[in-house]
């Protein structure tokens, strides 16, 4: 599917989405968090979007927000997408696993989660996955600070 | 813990067992805590992080020449193609004009590198199952490789040949020569591999009907690579996405439909055949030209993101930036391949036994610094 094509069957799914090509190789998509599962779900299963591999999980601090990025393709019709959510809250965040979907997003929500502190409701083993249980902070934050370990230029 | 009762006389119960972190066949500083019942797995759970360097927080305070040195601690023994996908990543966000030449080297180069990788796994491979001579031919025919890296790049595992805009240097004048001597000579020990394991009963005892993989759990674990292709799963990013050089090439993808051990053993050794045929069809035709397009001395990437896709050894390697337009990236993500085929052991491995945990690790091909990053 084009990626004109591709914006118009996802966006009638909801209208709280937001798309845009701009500076990106893909058609990104901006999902609210509680819309996510839902969303994720129909882009695996819909037999036109077929999103069956998720080849990249990446959280980023967005300084005001936590987000978490979602690479997609199809297996069948090579076509992809990016999918994106983000939230506000940075004492208590949480988004939805999508690890029902794709069982590749256990081991990596679970590294968003050691680093970022993002907490996905419905994950069989959240827990730290580098670091040490008893680590204190999240250090691929922004506001991380580490003066023993980190070399500031 | 739960008891089962064999019969009046016998009961077995779980119990766990650590395998690593400095165990042989985890390859590193891997840590596998076992849930077995006898001798049947029924839990893998990987402990990671030992070697842990954060790299990808390094990368948010270096700049784009420098986290090209940092991808070569990654997967060591794919360096050059880590190299190769951050390289790849800044030129197309900067728009670059890549001279053919360089392509054409960085394709070579590539390929090589794969074949030298494979020949690592393919002598432990051997040894973990048993057999050590293979472990000897391995790294026989990897020194030549390791010899002709050290020639031209001037390093033998992390070589740092490619900066973004090119390669660091011109290839070295005896590097056409001495790669169709290795090509002439690798033929020769190919059929050897076959002769001294693929063959070999024993081995195939071992390794058939072992660790399978479906296609579906392949795509649903993010499998890449040999690992994917052994289950029937297209996923070679050399095919669908073509770089550099490989879009001028024809080859065959290695794929296989059992999803075992054995078939991603066969994968790799087709894969060997197809490397040494993509540099036969270079390597005659390098293009002259420049070997280096110069690029600022400091490198600010406009705001933006941007995604490159390569195939190492492994599987598919991801380079995700996001850029604020300064002289660092505001956010760098490495897909690495091992963590996605790691993610996916607890799967194939339960119900089997320890000996097969072994043959079935032994073809992920796990190499851990990649796992860790």
């Amino acid at each position: 599917m084009t990626n004109q094509s591709l914006q118009e069957l996802i966006g009638s799914w909801s209208p709280n989405l937001v798309f845009t090509e701009e500076g990106s190789q893909y058609l990104n998509v901006t999902v609210p968090v509680e819309e996510l599962h839902d969303i994720m779900f129909k882009l695996k299963h819909n037999d036109q979007t077929s999103f069956d591999y998720l080849f990249c999980l990446t959280g980023v601090d967005w300084g005001e927000e936590l987000g978490v990025v979602y690479h997609l393709e199809s297996t069948d019709f090579r076509h992809s997408l990016v999918v994106k959510t983000q939230t506000a809250e940075r004492e208590n965040p949480v988004i939805a696993s999508v690890y029902d979907i794709w069982a590749t997003a256990e081991f990596h929500e679970r590294e968003v989660f050691d680093f970022f502190g993002i907490e996905f409701t419905n994950h069989p083993n959240l827990k730290r996955i580098f670091l040490t249980d008893d680590w204190d902070g999240f250090p691929l934050r922004k506001d991380y600070e580490d003066n023993i370990n980190m070399i500031i230029k | 813990m739960e008891t089962v009762t064999l019969n009046s006389n016998f009961k077995s119960e779980e119990y766990f067992i650590n395998m690593g972190p400095q165990h042989p066949a985890t390859h590193g500083v891997l840590r596998l805590l076992l849930t077995i019942d006898g001798e049947i797995i029924k839990k893998v759970e990987p402990d990671l992080g030992y070697i842990h360097r954060s790299i990808e927080k390094m990368c948010e305070r270096d700049s784009y020449q420098q986290i090209v040195h940092l991808t070569d601690r990654m997967d060591y023994l794919s360096a050059n193609i880590n190299n190769e996908a951050v390289c790849l990543t800044v030129e197309n966000a900067l728009q670059l004009e890549i001279p053919e030449r360089v392509k054409v080297i960085r394709t070579i180069i590539g390929e090589l590198t794969r074949i030298s990788s494979h020949c690592l796994w393919w002598g432990v491979m051997g040894m973990d199952v048993g057999a050590l001579t293979t472990y000897f031919y391995g790294f026989r025919d990897r020194e030549l490789l390791n010899d002709i890296f050290e020639e031209t790049c001037g390093a033998r595992l992390t070589m740092n040949y490619n900066v973004p805009g090119g390669l660091m240097f011109d290839i070295h004048p005896n590097f056409v020569k001495r790669v169709k001597d290795f090509i002439t000579h690798f033929k020769t020990k190919l059929p050897e591999y076959d002769r001294l394991l693929t063959d070999n009963i024993i081995f195939q005892k071992r390794t058939k009907g072992v660790g399978i993989l479906s296609k579906e759990d392949a795509i649903s674990y993010g499998a890449s690579g040999p690992v994917g292709r052994a289950s029937g799963y297209s996923c070679d990013v050399r095919k669908h996405h073509p770089y550099s050089a490989l879009d001028k090439v024809t080859f065959n993808e290695a794929l296989r439909t059992e999803g075992d051990t054995y078939a991603r053993y066969l994968v790799r050794i087709k894969e060997m055949w197809e490397s040494l045929s993509i540099v036969e069809q270079l390597i005659d035709n390098i293009p002259e030209g420049e070997y280096r397009v110069a690029t600022k001395a400091v490198i600010k990437l406009p705001k933006g993101e941007y995604f490159q896709k390569v195939e190492t050894a492994r599987g598919e390697l991801g380079v995700y930036i996001i850029s604020t337009g300064l002289k660092s990236p505001y956010r760098l993500k490495f897909r690495s391949p091992g963590f996605s085929n790691l993610s996916l052991l607890n799967h194939i491995a339960v119900g089997g036994k320890i000996g097969d945990l072994v043959a079935t690790m032994a073809t992920l091909d796990l190499v851990i610094p990649d796992i860790d990053r």
